[in-house]
């Protein structure tokens, strides 16, 4: 392990050098009050700029990401981030602008928004979107909130319950469950798709709706999807589409096509944007056109050739993020949708799931793979028969492609498939790359009945071996103390 | 997989050991198996009340969060905090730690469970 800057710190060491103040100083406690004010100075790192440009240096060749290699995480749509989009949101009239100013002074950048969100309608079937939610589960508790915002305009104030597959994400009952909805959940049948009998079983008139993705966790359509629309409507529900696996379906079909009634997208998995340290995300919700009024407010409208901000809305439930949105992410997903296009998102789609399904096609001889038929954006192998065999799991998988340099695939997840390895390759990986990493699957399969003992202690090549993950869960150490 | 005989067990993995009217409950050593590694234990409250089936705690472990159902009705009257300080007690003795004791209100649900016989073949159906 190399040190943390913390314990590089050489006193009296400074990588700055401040000109002259200018104005005559003022003391601190004329602007803050006594008693906000610490006693001791803070323990900062004190370091020379090339030490700082070094310590970074070294840490950021420890991340691994889609610009390293392969980053098949399943559920995630790791696909390459354009560096176009990079350029456009740098560009200076929307990155030197500020939230605050006139809005007649930041035209361009509202007639972006509006344009991106009139985009994201067409892509999804909606009639209106915020650019307000920053990730998946926020835009999952917007979308959650104007249920509960709709039955209640109803005076409908029974529907106390919403339903989940047994395969969803864990954002979908953890995000309703926050707004005080009581889970429901719905089987899978053994197609791996919503049984539509015990979906009947379980709608009634407390029901306030249905939250699904589609294609689900498994990577498989959920073909029944008007009927399932049709159940949930009848009943008096409103149909959610969780947008996670949308990059299978883009350019093809639209949610709104399939009765879904309010939906949102992860710009940072469908349309290209950054992940994490690299992102922040973007969760947009879109509505039809009965539910347009409970949208996050201000909405951006158009009056004449001028956009406007409008916060004049009492159905509204209100703003659900600072400003409107990360505003820097609607830019690239905006140069990555004009980019495209029409035809090359369609394409972007179609070059996933075909990569999905050479993918499955090649290790369906070596790993176990439950529901093996035509899958969409990804699928999900297992690792049982390795585990039967020699006791290699699927951590032990994963942990093994670690050290043959890919970032290894959603493991134990959805929880309906044991020892799941979820695999999602997305469109940008060539063939080439998908075979290499068909080669070294193979290679841990052998292995596996070889020397079961080597993948269990991988990863051997990485800066940090096998982590015990239960004790950094048990007894986690976050933070560093001086006298340790 | 080992499994206790003179329990009673549910399909959903609890394991029951009865003492006059007192149900102690907690999970197999077939569910722990099945967990991982636990890493944290939520326990009821003591004095809440519980119909059989009904969520009374949750298991999280490396690699999921699972509900832990009672196999009875009843109150509770004793709850093992020990399990929130050392959640691997779970996977190092499942059978020796149990998660909750209830007053049953009805001993009769007992007879709709498994005894460690029925339940051992159970477990191997399900691995099949």
């Amino acid at each position: 392990m190399s040190k943390l800057s913390f314990e590089k710190s050489v006193a009296g060491a400074s990588a700055f050098s401040l000109p002259r103040c200018d104005i005559p100083p003022e003391a601190v406690t004329v602007e803050i009050p006594q008693n906000f004010l610490r006693e001791e100075d803070p323990l900062l790192p004190e370091l020379s700029e090339v030490e700082v440009v070094r310590h970074f240096t070294e840490l950021s060749g420890r991340a691994y990401g889609v610009d390293n290699g392969f980053y098949p995480l399943g559920s995630c749509t790791m696909k390459y981030n354009p560096k176009i989009n990079e350029w456009a949101a740098r560009l200076p009239g929307f990155a030197n602008i500020h939230p605050l100013q006139p809005q007649d002074t930041v035209q361009g950048a509202l007639q972006l928004m509006y344009e991106l969100e009139e985009m994201l309608c067409e892509i999804t079937g909606m009639d209106s979107f915020s650019l307000q939610p920053a990730a998946g589960a926020h835009g999952e508790m917007t979308g959650a909130m104007i249920i509960k915002a709709y039955h209640n305009s109803r005076q409908d104030y029974k529907r106390k319950k919403m339903i989940v597959p047994d395969s969803s994400h864990g954002t979908n009952p953890a995000t309703a469950n926050m707004l005080g909805f009581e889970i429901v959940q719905v089987k899978s049948d053994e197609r791996g798709l919503v049984d539509l009998a015990d979906l009947r079983s379980l709608v009634n008139d407390e029901i306030a709706g249905l939250m699904l993705t589609n294609p689900n966790t498994l990577g498989l359509f959920e073909e029944d999807i008007q009927q399932i629309a049709e159940i949930i409507h009848a009943a008096g529900g409103l149909l959610y589409y969780d947008g996670a696996n949308a990059n299978a379906i883009m350019g093809i079909t639209r949610p709104g096509d399939m009765g879904f009634d309010i939906c949102h997208l992860n710009l940072h998995k469908t349309f290209g944007t950054p992940h994490g340290g690299g992102g922040p995300g973007s969760g947009p919700v879109g509505v039809k056109s009965f539910l347009a009024d409970f949208l996050p407010v201000p909405v951006i409208e158009k009056q004449g050739s001028k956009y406007i901000l409008n916060y004049n809305r009492p159905l509204s439930i209100g703003k659900v993020h600072s400003f409107y949105g990360n505003f820097g992410v609607a830019v690239k997903a905006y140069t990555y949708i004009k980019a495209l296009g029409k035809t090359g998102l369609k394409e972007a789609c179609e070059n996933a799931v075909l990569n999905a399904n050479y993918l499955r096609t090649k290790l369906t001889d070596h790993y176990d793979i439950p529901y093996n038929r035509l899958c969409k954006h990804e699928f999900v192998a297992s690792a049982r028969k390795q585990k039967k065999e020699s006791g290699v799991t699927a951590l032990d998988v994963a942990k093994s492609l670690i050290d043959r340099g890919y970032h290894p695939p959603t493991i134990y997840f959805p929880l309906i498939v044991e020892e799941a390895l979820m695999i999602e390759p997305t469109e940008t990986e060539t063939k080439e790359r998908l075979d290499e990493f068909v080669e070294a699957m193979l290679a841990i399969d052998r292995e596996a009945r070889q020397s079961p003992d080597k993948i269990k202690a991988a990863p051997q090549q990485a800066v940090i071996r096998r982590v015990d993950e239960a004790r950094a869960a048990r007894r986690p150490v976050l933070k560093w103390s001086p006298e340790k | 997989m080992k499994v206790k005989a003179d329990y009673y067990y549910s399909e959903e993995h609890e394991w029951v050991r009865v003492e006059g009217d007192l149900a102690y409950i907690g999970i197999t050593d077939y569910a722990q198996h099945h967990l991982g590694n636990t890493v944290f234990v939520e326990l009821p409250e003591n004095e809440s009340e519980f119909a059989a089936g009904e969520v009374i705690g949750v298991i999280e472990s490396v690699k999921a969060v699972a509900d832990m159902h009672t196999p009875v009705s009843g109150t509770v009257t004793a709850i093992n905090e020990e399990l929130e300080d050392s959640p691997e007690l779970l996977n190092e003795d499942p059978y020796g730690h149990y998660i909750a004791v209830l007053k049953m209100t009805n001993p009769e649900e007992l007879k709709a469970l498994m005894n460690s016989e029925q339940y051992a073949a159970f477990c191997e159906q399900q691995e099949e």
